[in-house]
């Protein structure tokens, strides 16, 4: 497969001074505008918001240019495993029940998911060499991690209210002699639904009503719109794949949760 | 036949319960239920009556103390094999996705797929509609849209499905009118006396209690305060609560 080539790429791009960027936020500060004109109480929020997202993205800006300068396969995969643990967090953190151990669950989900997504493609579709090369391990990992991430959290949230709203159905299948997985089957299934519809949907309108972001930042970048299309047409497999894994191994697992070993509901 | 003389269906023994915030549910309980017998278990509301039949069929466990059926501890039983024999009827029965006879359908299967399913007798789902006093062209309607009486009904039906040997039903009427009420109490009465059915019912009424059992056992805070043949419980009651909230009805 035909890698982009970065030389050839910076001589076509506009490069942004701190002055640029300054302009832009001009944008950041009509928001907060409008949040008090129409007392939305967020203008704090844009302003922390707005620094916040300058000084990770930095960070993150110096972090892959490290990265990518020294290619050591440890560090890459270190960087993978922070990415992974600060996702698992994101997904569990506002869950209402079980959070320890769904942190577990999810992380784990997370860990075969886009992992075995990843290493995939990785080895099977692009054919990397080294196979760690962080240039594209790190971007497809980003992209890979955050839908898994969407994915773990709608499987666990929904399942946790499927099984709120469906505790009389559920032990009236108990009751007869079924098993938890029997008895739990219909919300399992509505919760996976739940968390694997959004990726659907991305797959029916990509291109059409959205441009996705890597795709237009490789067209921005200088290179060819029909190679961008061919890396955007691998990315939407790839979190189809991985969204697919990740949210059956946290709505399976997460279910054991709410049966004791008797077989009982667990109780509120 | 007397409690002496028969077999004992359950048999309870120092059984506690202790919810979540350190209340008891249940305390110090000891009670027999005879096989064949239609015991009623009345009460005022907190007494612990649901929180007893829930741990009849392991919908719940105790804290401590043992329950034994047939002679064997609970805990010993396979829950679904236990479960499949001492079938619970809910005060508000969940209807399952589907039709009345896609709601029979599951309880059959799952009886079809025990291990000993050739030692069950499964009956037809006419015949269980036609036992819980559901017209059979029932079956094809929504679960969903049935009425609180027709539901009731068709969660009977859907228990005998499993052919169990003891039916528990926690307030099967307190959700209806009084005269849907009286129709199922009959079906209930009409099942015991025709399939031999062991039958545990908590209820608030105690002319339902009076009219359908052969034992009454009376609860209040978390204890059985007395047990005994129905008519004795409800002419001449020896504890004194007892009496009062029999006799006087308070």
């Amino acid at each position: 497969m035909m890698l982009v080539a970065p030389q050839t790429a910076s001589s076509s791009v506009l490069a942004l001074s701190w002055l640029d960027l300054a302009f832009a936020g001009a944008l950041v500060i009509v928001a907060m505008a409008i949040s008090a004109w129409q007392r939305l109480g967020l203008a704090r929020g844009f302003a922390i918001g707005a620094v916040r997202a300058v000084v990770q993205l930095v960070a993150v800006g110096y972090v892959l240019t490290y990265l990518i300068a020294t290619r050591r396969w440890y560090l890459v995969l270190l960087t993978l495993l922070v990415m992974l643990v600060a996702a698992t967090k994101t997904a569990t953190d506002r869950q209402k029940r079980g959070r320890a151990k769904l942190f577990v669950i999810s992380g784990t989900a997370m860990l075969i998911g886009a992992g075995v997504t990843l290493a995939y493609v990785d080895v099977i579709v692009l054919r990397l060499h080294p196979w760690y090369d962080p240039q594209y391990l790190i971007p497809l990992f980003g992209m890979i991690i955050g839908n898994a991430m969407n994915g773990a959290a709608l499987a666990a949230d929904r399942l946790n209210s499927e099984m709120e709203l469906r505790r009389g159905e559920v032990e009236a299948y108990l009751a007869l002699g079924a098993s938890p997985a029997r008895a739990s089957a219909e919300a399992v299934r509505r919760a996976l639904v739940a968390a694997i519809m959004p990726t659907l949907n991305m797959l029916m309108v990509v291109g059409l009503v959205s441009l996705p972001g890597m795709m237009t930042g490789q067209i921005i970048g200088g290179s060819s719109p029909l190679t961008a299309v061919r890396y955007q047409i691998v990315v939407v497999f790839m979190l189809a794949g991985a969204v697919a894994m990740t949210s059956v191994v946290v709505a399976l697992w997460y279910r054991g949760t709410f049966f004791t070993a008797a077989e009982q509901l667990v109780s509120r | 036949m007397t409690a002496a003389d028969a077999v004992t269906a359950f048999s309870l023994r120092q059984v506690q319960q202790i919810r979540g915030d350190d209340v008891h549910t249940l305390r110090d309980v000891d009670l027999d239920i005879p096989r064949g017998e239609v015991v009623a278990l009345v009460g005022p509301s907190g007494a612990g009556k649901t929180s007893l039949i829930r741990l009849l069929n392991r919908l719940d466990s105790p804290a401590s103390g043992s329950i034994t059926y047939d002679g064997s501890l609970i805990e010993t039983i396979p829950v679904r094999e236990l479960r499949r024999r001492v079938a619970f009827v809910f005060q508000a029965p969940a209807m399952f996705p589907g039709t009345v006879a896609e709601n029979l359908a599951v309880a059959r299967d799952l009886a079809r797929a025990a291990p000993n399913a050739g030692a069950i007798k499964i009956p037809e789902p006419d015949e269980a509609l036609h036992l819980a006093g559901v017209d059979p062209a029932f079956a094809s309607r929504d679960a969903q849209s049935l009425s609180g009486g027709e539901r009731q009904r068709v969660s009977i039906a859907r228990a005998l499905m499993t052919g169990p040997e003891t039916l528990l039903l926690d307030e099967p009427t307190s959700a209806l009118d009084p005269d849907v009420a009286d129709h199922i109490i009959a079906t209930v009465r009409m099942l015991a006396a025709s399939m031999q059915l062991t039958v545990v019912m908590v209820t608030h009424r105690l002319e339902e209690a009076r009219a359908v059992s052969t034992r009454t056992v009376f609860m209040e805070a978390a204890r059985v305060i007395e047990a005994g043949p129905t008519e004795t419980m409800f002419t001449a009651p020896t504890n004194e609560r007892a009496r009062n909230f029999l006799l006087r009805g308070k």
